[in-house]
């Protein structure tokens, strides 16, 4: 059982009903460990599943089957220990940068004095560095600079764990770079637990200790997990040479395009 | 000036010579039709047709002769006072109704064929069997109001509710908001601007149906001004009628319009 351990999926399996037919069955017999402050890639093609299974994490959808335990207690639905990244930022239009956080931050830790709070919230703000934009509302700032806040809001709360469901693919590539920058940085000083689905092979590699690599759906699982043994700080334009680094490279490219290769639909 | 102020205001000039000699060419064939000149000597007075001097209804709207003789003003308020009454009971049941309806499925299983089948019903098929219940003039006016007027309001404030984005639902469930955060925080400002088109639509029907609704109960009020004047063979104040009913409603449908833009997060000025 997981009971000792930080982030524990047992035997878990997601089907969804499909009527008058057996139940498709989109991810299948999980089991996986992830230690505290691990930063861990979930890559596959599109449609297996690897959506599914942070939204299990996060508790925003439920297991079929298997356990999921954080920190030794089963999750039963979302909660602020677990705070989500969405692909598409989820800021509240109507509300100011600095609101959006204020607003978590509120919720979360009810507690804190109305300086504490205004402290909280500048803090993340300027850990993403966005002091010069804290009164604007999400529609008068870059996708970038919604990512960052998305980050900051999720960071303030304190989780035990950060997922991020693809938080820089709407992005283009240039603004993706400089996202992962700021995520490699923030981590060095707050020291989280992050889980990343990602498509990008580059971006899997640069971020995380370990890559899980799933098959193709339906009944996709956890094909092979691949250990990035790089120290950090990593530097971008350094990596391109290392040994390791292309070792790792192309051992996700050969799993995703030799063994596990998927013909567009 | 710029260019599209001064269309705005020559054009529909236009229009108004055209309507004013559309009118002149029915006042000529339909024998007792006020023309333009009648009216307008009617509303603002001066010499009538008759050679008589007469002062108009719009130059002294607020005189009180007795409790059944009163100025038009006041016929306007007392139409306006029960415009709100019934307005004023439709938003406070439509929107928590309608609130309720877009935040649950069953409710909306539950309600929407009734919804259906009421909303198209006309205010004069209503009245009659208000007016048995009540047996009263403004009790009636002001729940045929309400029955008529309160559809849109429930209607848009679910569907916008409905259009509440899934993922702004996600970031309250992980925040674990409470339903009460969940309605203040997250659906009431997706919402808000629906309810006030709602609210626009529904003030517009109150006003259109106070008329109708006056006409039948009586007493004192713009309609039943209208219907009295008719039977006073006064065709030229029912025209005067007509287009303050216009104006009036005209009115209302901007003040609803400037109080909308005001709540609706998009148009609001930048925080």
């Amino acid at each position: 059982m997981g009971k000792h351990k930080f982030l524990y999926l047992e035997k878990v399996e997601k089907s969804f009903p499909v009527p008058g037919k057996e139940s498709y069955v989109a991810v299948t017999d999980i089991d996986l460990e992830i230690k505290k402050n691990e930063i861990i890639s979930i890559i596959g093609h599109s449609g297996c599943g690897k959506s599914t299974l942070l939204n299990m994490i996060s508790g925003l959808d439920m297991q079929t089957d298997g356990y999921i335990f954080l920190k030794g207690k089963e999750i039963k639905g979302p909660g602020p220990d677990r705070a989500v990244v969405f692909q598409n930022h989820s800021l509240l239009p109507w509300l100011s940068v600095y609101k959006n956080i204020a607003m978590a931050v509120k919720k979360v830790m009810p507690e804190l004095s109305s300086s504490e709070l205004r402290a909280r919230v500048e803090k993340y703000i300027s850990m993403v560095n966005l002091e010069h934009a804290k009164d604007k509302r999400p529609d008068e700032i870059s996708g970038g600079m919604k990512q960052r806040v998305g980050i900051a809001r999720a960071l303030s709360i304190n989780p035990d764990v950060l997922l991020m469901d693809e938080p820089f693919g709407a992005l283009d590539s240039l603004t993706r770079a400089n996202l992962q920058e700021h995520l490699m940085r923030i981590q060095k000083s707050v020291e989280n637990t992050v889980i990343i689905i990602t498509h990008d092979i580059d971006e899997a590699v640069l971020l995380s200790d370990r890559v899980i690599m799933m098959t193709n759906g339906p009944s996709a699982t956890i094909g092979e997990i691949l250990e990035v043994n790089l120290e950090r700080p990593r530097k971008r334009v350094e990596l391109q040479h290392d040994k390791e680094y292309i070792r790792c490279r192309e051992a996700i490219l050969n799993f995703l395009y030799e063994k596990f290769a998927k013909e567009d639909e | 000036m710029n260019n599209e102020l001064a269309k705005k205001i020559i054009l529909p000039m236009f229009v108004f010579i055209a309507l004013l000699s559309v009118w002149s060419m029915i006042a000529n064939s339909v024998d007792d039709f006020p023309t333009p000149t009648d009216t307008y000597v009617a509303a603002f007075g001066g010499t009538n047709v008759d050679g008589d001097e007469i002062t108009g209804v719009l130059s002294d709207p607020f005189y009180i002769e007795n409790q059944d003789d009163k100025g038009l003003f006041w016929q306007i308020l007392e139409s306006l006072k029960r415009v709100f009454g019934g307005f004023a009971l439709a938003i406070i049941v439509g929107v928590p109704l309608g609130l309720f309806i877009g935040m649950s499925k069953n409710a909306q299983y539950a309600f929407d064929p009734f919804i259906q089948i009421f909303k198209p019903v006309s205010p004069l098929a209503w009245l009659p069997l208000l007016l048995f219940i009540f047996q009263d003039i403004n009790m009636t006016a002001i729940s045929t109001i309400f029955i008529t007027s309160i559809w849109p309001i429930i209607i848009n404030t679910a569907l916008g509710v409905r259009s509440v984005n899934e993922d702004y639902m996600n970031v309250a469930k992980v925040l674990q908001f409470n339903p009460l955060e969940k309605v203040v925080q997250i659906i009431l400002p997706v919402a808000v601007p629906f309810i006030f088109t709602g609210m626009r639509l529904s003030l517009g029907i109150a006003w259109l149906v106070i008329v109708a609704a006056e006409m039948l109960t009586g007493g004192i009020g713009i309609g039943f001004w209208i219907w009295d004047e008719y039977n006073n063979l006064a065709y030229h104040n029912i025209i005067i009628g007509i287009i303050i009913v216009g104006l009036v409603g005209f009115l209302l449908d901007l003040i609803m319009g400037q109080v909308a833009d005001f709540f609706d997060y998009k148009k609001r000025g930048r925080a």
